[in-house]
């Protein structure tokens, strides 16, 4: 099976720094890949290179099968990559619905298109549609995103990227800041994602998430990346020892 | 499995207590000073004093309507005042001057508060120039090019009696058909039509148009905003023109309204527009605001300063008055926001 993407040689430099040195990653359809590393590991910086945030110093990314030149987050959306950030990109001041839609707001034309006037009442049906597959029900659905909860928003931010077609899915702490009921429901959002042949690939320090719901984990350690495992055969311990940078065995088992 | 995610407590009354009561209190405020000033001179709600309350309103009301966009998206626009006085002398410029049709000078003075606005909004998206340096460059560019253009002296419209009618007329003349617009027999001038208009159209703008949505999604959240692919830059300055256009109509107005253009006149309106704005509800943060709101808060300052001139308060005390009940107003916001 060809993988969703493939990241080859990857190096991202800031001056001096390099936060992500030589990186390989691949991720296959319907494959949940939780990215663990301490601060500072280069989790954010790699997945920005992605999302096309950061262009890379050095090394290719390949996107279902073909080279991919990934010059600004619009461009990586166009792809069907969506990414979800720590700090929620979302507007707080609008609504559920005007958020799902923004910067691709659907307009209703008058006068031969020199009007144009947002169909609100379009883009609210198809969130609430969209909403229902996820199983999420808001209270009040015009309410603006600062009203909604943590998870509630986190659910809104996962049905923007799926509204318009995900092929990949990149969540940077998702379940952050979160209370363990709505911490629970969001793995279970990954899930459904899972279920939807859409790949994943989770970025958190909660341990215990990524064991619930990652298929691989990739560990990396002061830019490197120091282990690729299958979540069935390796254990907490095992991948603390990677983070903390006690073990280092990865190049040369490789080797 | 849950069915649904919790929900916050009282959360419609919490969506209440925002939405709703921040224009009640601009509204409320309203209320008690016409209520208060009517009690206290039976002059001020006679049908000359209440007409020349709504004339005082045009010209800050259309300011604070642009510039209502502007604080929206979290920015500022300091050069409103000076863009209208040089939208005025550039009015007077085409009609007096130039001898040019008096439509050419209403467009033309539109226009060159559209140009300023633009200028505004390259220098603050492309340029990255901080909102308050860039119109507060332009407040000083507008001024200086008003005294250049004047050489100093107002320009009056005596050789075109029809200018002063856009403003102080009550009819308008549409495709030669002239159409008389009074009520029970009173004289609504024209600036008070003209006013509710460029309310409905901002409203309309604000509300209803991928514009209006950018500019709360700008003031709301940026980076977000810019993530989601929106272009950014282009919708910032659009921000900008928009405002430079209702200060160039604004322009128009105060020149018909005078029969003249004053180029002295100008600096220290920008600041009643903003004053108007943040009265209306508008949070100088960003991300909030109504055009209502602004109306509102535009005939709070006019209400107020029409009641203390009827009730004889020295005019250096209606401007204390007026501070006081800017800060009151915003004060009160800030605790009911607290709860």
């Amino acid at each position: 099976m060809e993988p969703i993407l493939r990241v080859e040689n990857i190096t991202k430099r800031f001056g001096g720094l390099t936060a992500v040195n030589r990186v390989n990653l691949e991720v296959n359809p319907g494959e949940v890949v939780g990215l663990v590393g301490d601060n500072g590991a280069g989790k954010s910086t790699l997945i920005k290179m992605v999302s096309g945030v950061y262009h890379p110093s050095e090394g290719a990314i390949y996107f279902e099968g073909k080279p991919a030149v990934i010059n600004t987050p619009s461009q990586a959306r166009d792809m069907g990559i969506e990414t979800i950030y720590q700090d929620l990109a979302l507007a707080g001041n609008l609504t559920m619905s005007a958020n799902i839609f923004l910067g691709r707001e659907r307009k209703k034309k008058y006068l031969g298109g020199a009007v144009r006037i947002l169909d609100e009442k379009f883009m609210l049906q198809e969130a609430l549609k969209l909403l229902e597959t996820l199983d999420v029900h808001l209270p009040a659905p015009s309410a603006k995103i600062e009203k909604l909860s943590g998870g509630q928003r986190q659910a809104v931010a996962i049905a923007r990227a799926l509204y318009w077609n995900a092929r990949l899915m990149i969540m940077d702490e998702p379940t952050n800041n979160l209370g363990v009921i709505e911490q629970a429901k969001v793995l279970d959002l990954i899930r459904r994602l899972k279920e939807q042949h859409v790949p994943v690939i989770l970025i958190s320090h909660t341990m215990r998430d990524i064991f619930a719901v990652s298929d691989r984990i990739i560990v990396l350690h002061r830019g490197r990346k120091v282990a690729d495992k299958r979540t069935s055969e390796t254990s907490n311990e095992e991948l603390v020892q990677y983070i903390m940078g006690a073990r280092d065995d990865f190049e040369a088992a490789r080797a | 499995m849950e069915k649904s995610l919790p929900i916050p407590k009282n959360f419609s009354l919490s969506l209440l207590r925002s939405e709703t009561a921040r224009r009640l209190l601009a509204f409320g405020a309203l209320i008690i000073l016409i209520i208060a000033f009517s009690l206290l001179s039976e002059n001020f709600l006679r049908f000359n004093n209440v007409i020349g309350i709504f004339i005082a309103t045009a010209v800050n009301g259309v300011l604070a309507l642009g510039v209502t966009f502007v604080i929206i998206t979290g920015g500022i626009d300091l050069s409103i005042g000076t863009v209208m006085t040089f939208s005025a002398v550039m009015t007077g410029m085409f009609i007096a001057k130039w001898d040019m049709p008096i439509a050419v000078g209403v467009m033309g003075g539109i226009l060159t508060g559209t140009l300023a606005g633009f200028t505004n909004g390259v220098l603050i998206s492309w340029m990255r120039v901080p909102p308050f340096v860039a119109t507060l460059g332009m407040m000083y560019v507008a001024k200086g090019l008003s005294l250049i253009l004047s050489e100093l002296r107002p320009i009056y419209f005596y050789d075109t009696p029809l200018f002063r009618e856009i403003a102080m007329g009550n009819h308008f003349n549409i495709f030669g058909q002239s159409f008389d617009i009074t009520y029970r027999g009173y004289d609504i001038p024209n600036a008070i039509w003209i006013l509710f208009a460029a309310a409905i159209v901002g409203s309309f703008l604000l509300s209803k148009t991928i514009l209006g949505r950018y500019t709360f999604a700008l003031g709301s959240n940026a980076e977000a905003t810019r993530l989601s692919g929106v272009k950014v830059n282009i919708w910032k300055t659009a921000v900008y023109t928009v405002c430079g256009t209702f200060a160039g109509l604004g322009g128009v107005l105060m020149a018909s309204r005078l029969n003249s253009a004053q180029p002295a006149l100008g600096q220290g309106y920008e600041l009643d527009a903003i004053a108007a704005v943040v009265i209306g509800g508008t949070a100088l943060t960003g991300g909030e605001g109504t055009i209502l709101g602004t109306i509102i808060g535009a005939f709070v300052m006019s209400v107020l300063a029409n009641g203390l001139r009827i009730l004889s308060v020295p005019q250096e005390w209606q401007i204390v008055v007026t501070g006081a009940i800017l800060v009151v107003v915003v004060y009160i916001d800030i605790v009911r926001r607290r709860q």
